[in-house]
């Protein structure tokens, strides 16, 4: 029989060494696929360690990955925090890039420290605009968020398509449905010369320690914390629960915007409807492993970033699926669920009497 | 106007409406089985693809029809074994173990996929399920053509209904399984165990999800695609909501939505293209978050949906 006691608050030790155990479980877990694609499991691991890590080069790469992914993450672990359940990010990264390519290929003419701005602050403002309609859905009609969010990428996916087949297609684009490209005037500035590296990984990380500040030293953040932990307790202590769910809604849904505009305004400079390979979902997965923390999400993303540019290259240089990188980043998220009971409470293995008598 | 109505009376509309409302029918009654024992699972979308992805390629090596849907049913259970162990007896967080067993089953569907077929141009076929007549009862009016002349999968999605409700309504079980998702502690006084009813109910509903998937690679299609199930086990999870976690109910909901996909299919030809083609396809995601809202102020969830039980806890 086992039984589980509630913990202290865990330590940073703790907070750190779990995620840490549940990366590596999943990493081991990982050589069985590895090796069913009949590769030697430490060559695999060996090309994706270089892939990510051997170069400069590389390094970048993965750094450029990361961008969307600390942005993504922090979405999550925003909402999560306060137990409002958004998996929509995927569609709100899609909000985000449209907004950004509507507003800075062409549409406004102006010079970059005006532009630049209003690209960034549009993406940011779709991006919660995206995630407020399933907010008051849920405070005002109590219709669940998990659902309408996850339908809401769905329905804004197929949005971005009609409007690069239509009213948004670049008429040089050869046929393809893509938007027009981005205007000089509206890039995020390269960080590193010759490298696709850029300024969104600046966003990311200040929107990373914003959030922390946000949550450990505003009043706003005790009352996001207080939602998250019980609502109804909440609501009796004074707090504006429904109002806490709509901001909380908005500021998610807007760093989930610019990691859209990063991807557009950043990486690629125009917008397709193949924009994200899933950043969205695996945002979840980013700050689960995080343990919801906005420091933690860097972290986090570093490493899932790691996976996906190392499997990338392995799988280019073995011929080994890169579906390996998604297998491997869902294990983690798994793992890091089962390994976070040890976070929260301890175990005890007990015998059954003693549990009945607890139970009186 | 008349168009309009010449489809709505056609046989072959609504034999269409009952095919494409196929996977839905497995899908929300596996949800519903879930959700009734008080566990939410959004694993849905993987365990979709996992029994697409299975069952054909069981097929595909030489399983047989029948032996496809056995390893499709299994691999859902699989994964709805995994979520079950992560919800109940560990009592995680309901919705994001979902979203790791979607996560899951897919890249492992899809990795499982590129390895055994590495380097092929155009997904391969297999030989799938043929609409059959059913002796006596397809020659019948109107009745016979769009009931009995469908694939024997679409069959099994209406036996399966029937048992299903035989089962929650009729059965001791059935009240189990009910009371669990209700009030846990009323069934572990009287004796039973809530984590083995939970975990049953878990793995069950997985099993029937997994069968709407692979109706997709072996009834509606003969082939596996990446991406085929496109948010269909998130639509089931909206008609559970919307059907009141009732079986009869939900078997409409989803004849709702055939109906309705099958309606747009058919208007989308007639129209032609004045109306751009995904407008079309957002409908479906459209009507899954009107008919959540249509009911949200009544909805009745099963009062213990997405409370973990602890034993010797009250």
């Amino acid at each position: 029989m086992i039984r589980f006691e509630p913990r202290e608050p865990a330590s940073l030790k703790r907070l750190i060494l779990i995620p840490t155990i549940a990366a590596v479980t999943a990493l081991i877990l990982a050589s069985i696929p590895i090796a069913a694609a009949g590769l030697s499991v430490f060559e695999a691991y060996w090309l994706m360690a270089t892939g990510a890590f051997g170069s400069l080069f590389t390094f970048t790469e993965m750094l450029t990955r990361a961008t969307p992914l600390i942005l993504t993450g922090l979405a999550a672990a925003l909402a999560f925090r306060a137990k409002l359940w958004n998996i929509g990010a995927e569609g709100q990264l899609y909000a985000g890039a449209l907004a950004a390519v509507a507003v800075g290929s062409g549409w406004i003419d102006a010079p970059t420290y005006v532009l630049l701005p209003i690209v960034v602050f549009s993406g940011a403002l779709a991006g919660g605009l995206v995630m407020l309609g399933p907010t008051l859905l849920k405070t005002r009609l109590g219709v669940d968020e998990v659902v309408t969010t996850l339908l809401l990428n769905f329905i804004i996916i197929l949005f971005v398509q009609m409007m690069l087949e239509g009213p948004m297609k670049d008429p040089m684009g050869m046929g393809w449905p893509q938007s027009e490209p981005m205007l000089d005037a509206a890039a995020l500035p390269k960080l590193l010369p010759r490298m696709r590296i850029h300024a969104g990984l600046i966003i990311a990380l200040i929107s990373a320690l914003g959030i922390y500040i946000l949550l450990k030293r505003t009043v706003w953040g005790f009352e996001i914390r207080a939602v998250g932990e019980n609502a109804n307790a909440a609501r009796h202590a004074g707090v504006p629960v429904t109002g806490t769910f709509i901001k909380v809604g908005l500021l998610s849904g807007a760093l989930a915007g610019l990691a859209g505009v990063g991807e557009v305004a950043g990486l690629k400079g125009y917008l397709t409807a193949d924009l994200s390979p899933g950043f969205g979902y695996s945002g979840i997965v980013v700050a689960m492993l995080a343990g919801l923390s906005p420091i933690g999400v860097i972290f986090a993303a570093l490493f899932i970033a790691s996976i996906f540019v190392g499997a990338d290259s392995m799988s280019r240089a073995t011929g080994v699926s890169n579906y390996l990188a998604d297998l491997i980043v869902a294990m983690s998220l798994i793992c890091v669920l089962i390994s976070g009971i040890f976070l929260r409470f301890k175990v005890r293995f007990i015998g059954r009497k003693s549990v009945e008598g607890a139970g009186k | 106007m008349s168009d309009i109505f010449d489809i709505l009376l056609s046989i072959n509309f609504w034999n269409a409406a009952l095919r494409i409302s196929t996977p839905l029918i497995f899908g929300v009654i596996g949800a519903l089985v879930c959700e009734r024992a008080g566990v939410l699972n959004l694993g849905i979308e993987g365990i979709f693809t996992a029994g697409a992805m299975a069952g054909w390629m069981a097929v595909w090596l030489g399983a047989g029809l029948w032996g496809g849907v056995l390893v499709a049913a299994l691999a859902g259970a699989f994964f709805g074994l995994i979520h079950a162990i992560l919800t109940v007896p560990l009592g995680l967080s309901q919705h994001v173990s979902g979203i790791g067993v979607t996560l899951f089953a897919t890249a492992l569907s899809y990795f499982t996929y590129r390895t055994a077929l590495p380097d092929v141009s155009s997904p391969p076929r297999i030989e799938a399920f043929k609409a059959i007549d059913v002796p006596g009862l397809s020659d019948l009016p109107i009745v016979g053509p769009i009931l009995f002349q469908q694939t024997p999968m679409t069959i099994l999605a209406l036996v399966i209904v029937a048992v299903t409700a035989f089962v929650l309504y009729r059965t001791p079980l059935g009240l189990a399984i009910r009371a669990v998702g209700d009030n846990p502690s009323a069934v572990e006084s009287q004796g039973l165990s809530v984590y083995g009813l939970r975990i049953g109910a878990v793995v069950v509903g997985s099993s029937l999800m997994a069968l709407g998937g692979a109706f997709l690679t072996m009834s509606a299609f003969d082939a596996f695609f990446f991406g085929m199930v496109n948010g269909r086990g998130w639509i089931c999870i909206a008609l559970t909501v919307f059907a009141s976690w009732k079986p009869g109910k939900a078997l409409i909901g989803a004849l709702l939505f055939g109906a309705f996909d099958a309606f747009q299919v058919r208007l989308q030809t007639e129209i032609g293209t004045i109306i751009p083609g995904q407008i079309f396809l957002m409908l479906p995601y459209i009507l899954s978050i009107a008919a959540l809202v249509l009911v949200a102020r009544k909805a009745d969830y099963p009062r213990a949906l997405l409370v973990p039980y602890f034993r010797g806890q009250r």
